[in-house]
């Protein structure tokens, strides 16, 4: 009973924290603004939307990986699927959630958008170093 | 006994331990955050431990089984501790330190008493005696690690509702106590999972709870890391409900 109880409680308190751990990790990049060479290679010009992000991932999966930033990607990647899920299911219903889930793909692709460009740059770096070799 | 993924996992997972401390060190965050820091000192040696145990005495051996559920309990109240000093910090302002102190002692003795009470029933009930013998000795550590993970959740849920209630703005604290409040959460969750499935079989258990064992680590590094102390961000846009 007692175990039973923790359970769902846990479950639940663990969905509420990866929500807020992965917006943190967002907010942080959201004030990060994109080059117009990123907006270009995005398509993304002032605000992103949650369909840019399969695309962007795509390109981040060309450069280079940052070690810095494998996580946060993974994170984000994952709360990306969870949004996908909630739209698919419960947000058919409220239509309240079915905004708020959009709003934070936007925010999702943002975020994989300023990644890509970190790793572009991280990229240039490197191959300045080499020419410099 | 562990395969080469546990052991890779085990050796990650230590590795990530001390990049904490590392990373901390660097960006000159090992004082501010001394309690998080010892923490991830302790829980590095415990590894260290456990391998050498396991090298001497075998997977199998009773001696490393009480070793790793006994370091795992005391590491959770490390982890306690850890949490006081989060709370210490959010509530630094407010001089409410003492207050924090004394109401999580309290609250240990209490989870710790409540646990041997469980056991000391269920243990009764089925041996039919007050003796308690190394199966119910081993089923006091897993109820009490999973009602410490709990009360560790709670206590983090409550810090994180405190922080936005406060409007706390210290992106690095709030990135500590979010990883801090997953990691408890999966670990209760676990648990528990782990206190109800008692007697099935669970292939998943030896590779999820390594793999889990890694995420505060991972979180805690790239928050000294990648976050300056200097970070600031409104609190009110991490709530799950809009406030």
């Amino acid at each position: 009973m007692m175990a039973g109880i923790i359970f769902v409680f846990s479950a639940a308190a663990l969905l509420q924290f990866f929500i807020s751990y992965c917006r943190s990790l967002i907010a942080a990049s959201s004030k990060q603004s994109l080059s117009a060479e990123v907006k270009d290679v995005t398509g993304i010009q002032r605000v992103a939307s949650g369909d840019d992000f399969q695309r962007v991932m795509q390109l981040l999966q060309l450069c280079p990986e940052r070690p810095e930033d494998r996580n946060g990607v993974q994170a984000i990647g994952a709360y990306f699927r969870l949004l996908n899920f909630l739209r698919s299911t419960i947000a058919k219903f409220v239509p309240s959630m079915q905004d708020w889930t959009e709003s934070e793909r936007g925010h999702c692709a943002y975020f994989a958008a300023v990644a890509l460009e970190r790793r572009i740059s991280f990229s240039r770096d490197m191959l300045a170093q080499q020419m410099d070799a | 006994m562990p395969g080469p993924f546990q052991y890779c996992v085990w050796f990650l997972c230590t590795l990530l331990e001390v990049s904490v401390v590392v990373c901390s060190i660097a960006k000159g965050s090992f004082r501010r955050y001394l309690s998080l820091n010892v923490y991830m000192v302790a829980a590095c040696f415990v590894n260290l431990a456990r391998f050498k145990i396991l090298l001497t005495y075998g997977y199998l051996s009773p001696e490393y089984g009480y070793f790793y559920y006994y370091s795992d309990l005391l590491l959770t109240i490390g982890l306690y501790c850890a949490l006081m000093g989060l709370y210490s910090r959010v509530f630094e302002e407010m001089g409410a330190g003492k207050y924090v102190r004394l109401g999580a002692v309290l609250l240990l003795l209490g989870t710790a008493a409540f646990s041997f009470a469980i056991v000391q029933q269920s243990s009764s009930r089925m041996l039919g005696q007050f003796v308690l013998d190394s199966r119910a000795m081993g089923h006091l550590v897993l109820e009490a690690s999973q009602n410490l993970y709990f009360v560790g959740l709670v206590l983090t849920y409550v810090l994180w509702g405190a922080m936005l209630k406060l409007r706390e703005t210290r992106t690095r604290l709030i990135q500590l106590v979010l990883a801090l409040g997953l990691y408890f959460s999966v670990f209760a969750a676990s648990y528990a999972f782990r206190n109800l499935s008692t007697g099935m079989r669970n292939d998943i258990w030896p590779y999820f709870i390594p793999i889990s064992g890694c995420l505060l680590p991972l979180a805690w590094a790239y928050a000294f890391w990648r976050i300056p102390e200097e970070a600031r961000i409104a609190p009110a846009r991490l709530a799950v409900v809009p406030r």
